[in-house]
């Protein structure tokens, strides 16, 4: 059973997809912050910089605000940047 | 950021930056020395004048407002988490924009408050920018401002004069920007228009 400290520690640990902009960024090229997603598990839309980013691990999960489903996992290695986006229904990148 | 020693051995950090766009050839960023940190005070005691450093960015077009959008500004700090809404703050005032626009900055002590005489002078000016302060863990004598923590109480006080349409920028410890977005949520604001950064642990 969760106690207050317990939820407290939990709460920390979140981040924005922000704290990710760095990785995705060396991934994809452009700034993905303000690119819109659509959630496969419930299919909220929201940027990524709106997605919420657990960051202590040796990846990144990124979560949907809404239900709490993994829209995407960023893993860096000293090679590749891996990014898992099996939970995004879709990305949508504007034309320039 | 990146740092790397002599070894080889590099660490990355990110900082929000503080100056405003119009800001030409040079950025501030502000950063809080965390005693027992591995970067910050290495930034605070030993880089000098003159060092080079590797840096990479800007990168997040997330948690930005410019002046061409519309609808009062409601902005909420919790200590170094004033540094991004700064750099707002600075962008209002350099492009002239009437936005009217309340900050809302929750500092520990007073000597903890960051920009504390540039917020005033930029307050001082008249132009629809008000700061409304908050002391968590001690107060000045003759202390008028607020005394607690942030809640909702207190967010309906500080956003009522702005009316509708407001959209708000939260950027702090994770705990204080879930107190305050669940609360603006609550007081009828759409989660579209509120846009946090966290920062993670820290007691504010």
């Amino acid at each position: 059973m969760a106690t207050d400290s317990d939820v407290d520690t939990e709460l920390d640990a979140v981040l924005d997809g922000n704290a990710v902009a760095g990785a995705l960024e060396a991934a994809f090229g452009a700034d993905m912050t303000a690119v819109p997603g659509r959630c496969a598990h419930c299919g909220a839309v929201n940027m990524v910089g709106a997605l919420r980013a657990w960051t202590r691990a040796p990846g990144s999960v990124l979560r949907c605000p809404a239900c709490d489903g993994v829209v995407l996992r960023v893993v860096e290695t000293s090679e590749a940047t891996y990014v898992d986006a099996r939970g995004a229904a879709y990305l949508r990148f504007e034309r320039r | 950021m990146r740092l790397t020693a002599e070894d080889g051995y590099s660490v990355e950090r990110s900082y929000s930056i503080a100056s405003e766009p119009e800001r030409d050839g040079e950025i501030d960023i502000t950063v809080e020395r965390i005693p027992d940190g591995e970067v910050s005070p290495f930034l605070h005691e030993v880089v000098v004048v003159g060092d080079r450093l590797e840096v990479r960015g800007p990168i997040g077009g997330y948690f930005v407002w410019d002046a061409s959008i519309e609808g009062p500004l409601l902005l909420v700090a919790g200590g170094s988490g004033v540094v991004p809404l700064m750099a707002m703050v600075r962008h209002r005032s350099r492009a002239r924009s009437a936005t009217p626009t309340r900050l809302l900055f929750s500092s520990r002590r007073l000597e903890d408050m960051i920009y504390r005489d540039e917020l005033e002078r930029l307050a001082g000016r008249g132009d629809g920018f008000v700061v409304i302060h908050t002391l968590t863990r001690s107060q000045p004598p003759g202390w008028t401002g607020y005394a607690r923590r942030i809640d909702e109480s207190m967010l309906r006080e500080v956003a009522a004069p702005l009316g509708s349409g407001v959209r708000g920028y939260i950027c702090g410890p994770t705990a204080l920007v879930e107190t305050a977005a669940n609360a603006l949520v609550r007081l009828g604001l759409p989660p579209e228009r509120i846009r946090t950064e966290r920062f993670g642990p820290s007691g504010t």
